[in-house]
């Protein structure tokens, strides 16, 4: 691969040490607190261990406990949901406002920003936003006596049906933004002159949309994809941080599960065992993710 | 130069109107502006709407912070103020922790910024500019540690911290963030730095520059919009960080603003004003940061996407 770049580029062949050290020394600290973690996840996925003593190899017994395990398996429907809904509803809901504000015109600046805003909160204050809101005395069940849904009232975040849903909410209102701005520039590298051939045409305002805008933004999908799924995977702190995934761990996700595991009921092999099919799910996202990044890294 | 289309292409354009709609000559004019004008305001009632929706819940927590805690008590927290007071900022801050914790937020975020994006230069640029054996195997081992689920490393890193006897100090923290870091700023410099001319190394080498003085003096500045947004957009990542804070570090005074937050939930149970006076001041930095460095922010969000 070296030899491809060094026929095409004229360049001094002979490389400097400092320049070895230069590559050598992140790579050591990133192997260090990574990679070498990594290596250590995925072994310790296979014992059955405390903390304190050895870890004791279990093999697979870890994933079959898995199979019987009714919290492990609202966690996975959990996670898939949230995939599906928290994924699903960003990336539809921001191209939807990169949609509308991507002309450029006066004041969509300050709707820009303001869309863009809560992505620079943490996902913690975010959360303690929202918290307020949900409260059975908060601005939600306020809104909803003044407009006569006064039955439609909830305890949102103690409720079992509606916290899982009620936690979704706080992580779209902060995801949309970025997703926005994602299709923002993808939206501004399409070439306006196809717009102009399809009104000749005679093309529709939804044709438009339909046959150019969404073909030509297929590449900023793939990264809005991979995004969102690298993204839901990790959510964490904002399930935490409003319902630490209860009640009765109805809105408990993979993440929270493995997080309580480990560190509070210190089982640490079977939360390592949680950690790998977390990145099982993960690891096709991350491997088409380096296939596109090693085609652009020439 | 070559350099600056890879930041050009994902900044903002300047303001004013790019591309406006072109109306058919044929129809009278007059209809033509009365369909713009309405259209206009369709737009703006559109987008007015969607942003104060947006920004509600962020007025309300400033309102709510400013509230006592009587008032919270007597009307609840959902209802209009009656009072105005930044006492509840003063018990977050003092008696909350919030000041312990902001100090150890900024001595863990800048120092992390500073060296993950110190070293992920020096091996982008060694990466880019020179034809090293296993160039871009060694790119994608870097970036794919990066988009590692956090999860799985969180059990051998807490045990690591502590092997180091470094468990619930800093360090640990700023170890761990600058080393889970890296791989994805030397993915994102090096594919700037591929980009700048190799003409302008090659006479830096015939004038008798060595590779730190390509590297200081030549590259590095011109990489500085990469930087810029890359800055903007750790500092972000960082300070909000949860997930590593409480996984390496354990007593109170050591945490980060994100995990006090979390102390001052459980501390003011129902005490809104405490905890969303807490909230504003976790905020407030990356707010500045954002507003301050808005277009690097925005550009930084691109640069990461990999078509």
């Amino acid at each position: 691969m070296a030899l491809i770049g060094s026929t095409r580029r004229s360049r001094a062949t002979r490389v400097p040490p400092v320049v070895l050290a230069f590559v050598l020394i992140p790579l050591l600290a990133e192997a260090f607190w990574v990679f070498w973690p990594a290596l250590q996840g995925f072994y310790l996925s296979l014992t059955s261990w405390d903390g304190l003593a050895a870890p004791k190899f279990v093999g697979l017994g870890n994933f079959s406990e898995m199979v019987h395990d009714p919290v492990f398996r609202t966690a996975a429907i959990n996670t898939v949901l949230w995939l599906v809904l928290f994924g699903g509803l960003s990336a539809a809901l921001g191209l939807g406002a990169a949609l509308l504000l991507q002309q450029e015109r006066r004041g969509v600046g300050f709707y820009r920003a303001a869309l863009f805003l809560p992505v620079v909160f943490s996902l913690v204050a975010t959360a303690l936003v929202w918290q307020a809101m949900y409260q059975p005395d908060g601005l939600i069940n306020n809104v909803l006596d003044g407009v006569g849904l006064g039955s439609w009232k909830h305890a949102w975040l103690a409720d079992q049906d509606t916290a899982f849903y009620a936690v979704i909410v706080p992580a779209l209102w902060r995801q949309v933004g970025y997703v926005m701005v994602l299709y923002l520039a993808g939206l501004k590298g399409v070439d306006p002159a196809l717009y102009e051939a399809a009104k000749v045409d005679g093309a529709t305002r939804w044709q438009q949309f339909r046959h150019i805008t969404l073909p030509q933004l297929r590449s900023v999908n793939a990264v809005v994809l991979s995004v969102i799924v690298i993204d839901s995977l990790r959510s964490f702190d904002v399930v935490w941080a409003l319902t630490r995934g209860g009640p009765y761990h109805s809105s408990e996700l993979l993440s929270t599960y493995m997080y309580s595991t480990a560190f509070q009921s210190l089982r640490l092999g079977y939360g390592s065992a949680l950690a790998v099919v977390i990145f099982v799910l993960a690891f096709g996202v991350i491997a088409s993710y380096l296939v596109r990044a090693f085609r652009e890294a020439d | 130069m070559t350099a600056t289309h890879a930041a050009a292409r994902v900044e903002e354009p300047s303001d004013g109107d790019g591309r406006t709609a072109k109306v058919p000559a044929a129809a009278p004019r007059r209809s033509v502006l009365r369909g713009r004008a309405l259209r206009t305001t369709g737009f703006h009632l559109a987008a007015g709407l969607l942003s104060a929706l947006w920004l509600l819940p962020i007025v309300l927590v400033l309102v709510t912070s400013t509230r006592t805690f009587d008032d919270i008590a007597a009307h609840g927290v959902g209802s209009w103020p009656h009072s105005f007071t930044l006492d509840g900022f003063r018990q977050a801050w003092v008696d909350g922790g919030q000041q312990r914790a902001l100090i150890n937020s900024l001595l863990v975020t800048i120092p992390s910024v500073l060296l993950s994006l110190g070293l992920a230069s020096m091996a982008a640029f060694g990466l880019s500019r020179y034809d090293l054996p296993f160039r871009r195997v060694l790119l994608l081992l870097m970036l794919g540690g990066n988009l590692l689920p956090p999860q799985i490393l969180l059990i051998p890193v807490s045990k690591l911290s502590e092997v180091l006897g470094i468990y619930d100090q800093l360090y640990a923290l700023i170890g761990v963030q600058v080393g889970f870091g890296v791989g994805f700023y030397v993915f994102v410099l090096h594919g700037f730095m591929r980009a700048i001319p190799g003409e302008i190394q090659q006479a830096a080498v015939i004038d008798g520059a060595g590779p730190w003085q390509i590297y200081w003096r030549i590259i590095l500045p011109l990489a500085r919009p990469a930087l810029a947004a890359l800055s903007a957009l750790s500092f972000t990542w960082i300070f909000n960080d949860l997930l590593w804070a409480i996984t390496v570090l354990r007593t109170d005074t050591q945490m980060p603003i994100t995990a006090s937050l979390i102390g001052l939930q459980g501390q003011y149970v129902s005490m809104w004003n405490v905890i969303a006076a807490g909230s504003v001041i976790a905020a407030a930095p990356t707010v500045a940061v954002f507003l301050r460095f808005q277009r690097h922010f925005v550009a930084g969000l691109n640069l990461g996407a990999v078509k």
